[in-house]
């Protein structure tokens, strides 16, 4: 080996190990990048939201303590949430079904691609349907008959509000909104069901539904539970569809079809942050980030059952 | 011949007894999984239909010309009855707000990508790993919040710009784009990778000329994915770009309408005419729709061009 050689390879280990070094740099850069900034503007987000809880109640036009002001919004964001993944979840589960087990092979994947586009569907688009289509629909043909034949029920107890805006209306069209993320989680856990359970199951006499029962469910359990617990969050913090819809009162009702509903705490935000000033605006970012704890410790629950049942 | 009627008597008395039930019980359930498919898919063809027929109405070239600075004239004209305004500037907004905060995360979430998969190992990357996790369940309304907070130190309260716009987005986007491309570059064998080194090819050099080109297809997808997830976003624009009547070129200073918050404010804050609100409102909805149709396309298309071939 000449020393021209020698030194022409030493030059290429050498630019090699700057360029790795370089590079090293750059990615571990941006992960630190997104930690420093995420944990900052946390910080920022916390700085803003401090003043709020630390004035007193006569500071605000209202005169609400914090705890008085949040109080009604977290009731009413559990509320339209819970009731849309009551609404949603059955039918989920129920569709991821029909689509890995019952539907024609071609007419599963057209719908599944179906759905993939809506689940990137903007939520004000649901919102303007929600309130142009379906409130006026519900508050003329199913409103009057859920209080007419269920009215000794508070959740139905009325007077149902004429132009459907009501926190029925928000559930239903928030479950419209999540129902593809968990049709979506549903049905990939069904599909990969091991074929194996499946034919044993039939092998010994079982129908198709019995089959279901003992192979296709026990295996999905767990996705199914963390896909709900998914949409859960997503409803918590979904904003547009129900700032559309409600037209909110600060109160608790259980009254899901009539005129006066408690508002949720994304869609208060979002309807009030436009023109909010001063105090005003640090206790929106103090219930934004009540908000943000929620869907915080929802979707970790969510993830723990994920891995949890899987393993 | 008697043989097989003595055996298939006992199975069909079997099947007509004990097996009634389980029968009908499996096609209850049959018809309750396709009856449900029914009721899913009501809603959701609904949707589609209630934008694209209210949309129409005012999906006009005026629509994509006009801003809803309206002259003297204009107005006169609106209360006579005719069309007038548009959303040209919601188009721009959106595009110029959408694509920045593109240009953020796109780098910031790919090079994290590498790092979480090439070299991660250790306390760094799991937390990384975490913070993606967290990043995922942020609503969307909080990372207006966020971005908010962050440009109040910076200019003082009350701020709205593009810029701010663009950085909630790419707080929503960037963990979508990390998950998206780690996904991809974990399905490049390691084989690939050891071959390369086998060569005396550097690391770097292995992932910019080997990992990444085998997982390009699969990388670009998702981004496209991630833009199309993001463009609709109404609540932390309404916080940060918040809404003006003209065009606004400059991302760095004065509010930027873009086309969800312009869909959102007409429907919800109408002027008179109300009805024409409403009409913009429509076809601002059933625009964004499209776009993020096209960007599923565009997905779609590039997923199959930008696929590793087996030559070459």
């Amino acid at each position: 080996m000449t020393i021209e050689q020698s030194a022409r390879e030493e030059r290429q280990v050498r630019v090699s190990k700057v360029g790795d070094r370089v590079f090293l740099g750059l990615s571990r850069g941006a992960g630190v990048f997104i930690l420093v900034t995420l944990a900052g503007v946390a910080l920022f987000l916390f700085r803003e939201a401090l003043p709020a809880l630390q004035a007193d109640a006569t500071e605000f036009r209202d005169s609400d303590t914090f705890l008085q002001y949040v109080g009604p919004l977290v009731f009413g964001t559990v509320l339209a949430s819970v009731l849309a993944v009551v609404l949603a979840a059955p039918l989920a589960v129920a569709v991821a079904l029909y689509l890995t087990h019952y539907a024609p092979k071609r007419l599963a994947r057209t719908f599944g691609q179906f759905v993939d586009l809506l689940a990137a569907i903007p939520s004000v688009v649901f919102g303007l349907w929600g309130i142009a289509f379906l409130a006026p629909l519900l508050a003329r043909h199913v409103y009057p008959v859920l209080h007419e034949n269920f009215g000794w029920i508070p959740l139905f107890a009325g007077p149902v509000v004429p132009s459907g805006r009501s926190m029925l209306t928000a559930g239903i069209v928030l479950a419209v909104m999540i129902l593809p993320l968990m049709t979506a989680i549903s049905r990939e856990a069904f599909s990969r069901t091991p074929r194996l359970h499946e034919e044993a199951s039939l092998a010994l006499g079982a129908t198709r539904w019995e089959m279901i029962r003992q192979a296709v469910l026990p295996f999905g359990r767990s996705a199914v539970v963390s896909g709900t617990m998914l949409g859960l969050g997503r409803a918590l913090g979904e904003t547009m569809a129900v700032a559309m819809i409600l037209s909110p009162a600060d109160l608790f009702s259980v009254n899901l079809i009539g005129p006066e509903n408690p508002n949720t705490i994304a869609a208060n935000i979002a309807l009030r942050f436009p023109e909010a000033q001063g105090l005003d605006v640090n206790r929106l970012l103090a219930t934004g980030l009540v908000l943000f704890a929620v869907t915080l410790v929802v979707n970790l629950v969510a993830r723990r059952i994920a891995s949890g049942g899987a393993a | 011949m008697t043989v097989t009627v003595t055996r298939s008597r006992p199975v069909d008395e079997f099947e007509g007894v004990v097996g009634r039930r389980r029968r009908v019980t499996d096609r209850l359930a049959t018809v309750v999984m396709t009856f449900a498919f029914a009721i899913v898919l009501f809603p959701l063809l609904s949707v589609a239909w209630t934008v694209v027929e209210a949309g129409l109405e005012r999906f006009d070239p005026a629509f994509f010309a006009r801003n809803m600075e309206l002259t003297l004239d204009e107005l006169a004209a609106a209360r006579a009855g005719e069309t007038v305004g548009g959303a040209g500037h919601a188009v721009v907004g959106t595009l110029i707000v959408t694509g920045l905060a593109a240009v953020m995360s796109i780098p910031l979430g790919v090079l994290t990508a590498i790092y979480l998969v090439e070299y991660g190992r250790g306390k760094l990357a799991r937390s990384i790993t975490a913070m993606v996790d967290v990043m995922t369940g942020i609503p969307s309304i909080v990372a207006g919040l966020f971005a908010y907070a962050l440009f109040v130190i910076f200019f003082g309260p009350g701020t709205r710009s593009g810029l701010a716009g663009a950085v909630a987005l790419a707080v929503l986007m960037t963990p979508i784009v990390v998950r998206a491309t780690e996904e991809m570059l974990r399905l490049v064998p390691d084989e690939l990778r050891e071959a390369s080194y086998a060569l005396g090819v550097p690391r770097w050099k292995t992932i910019v000329k080997v990992v990444i080109p085998t997982s390009i297809g699969g990388i670009v997808t998702g981004v496209t994915l991630a833009v199309a997830r993001v463009i609709g976003e109404t609540a932390p624009l309404l916080l940060t770009a918040g809404i003006a009547d003209g065009l606004n070129l400059n991302p760095f200073s004065g509010r930027m309408t873009t086309l969800p918050v312009y869909t959102y404010r007409s429907y919800k804050f109408p002027s008179l005419p109300v009805e024409a609100y409403i009409d913009r409102a429509f076809a601002a909805a059933l625009t964004l729709v499209l776009l993020v149709a096209l960007l599923f396309a565009v997905a779609r298309i590039l997923a199959t061009v930008l696929e590793p071939k087996g030559n070459g």
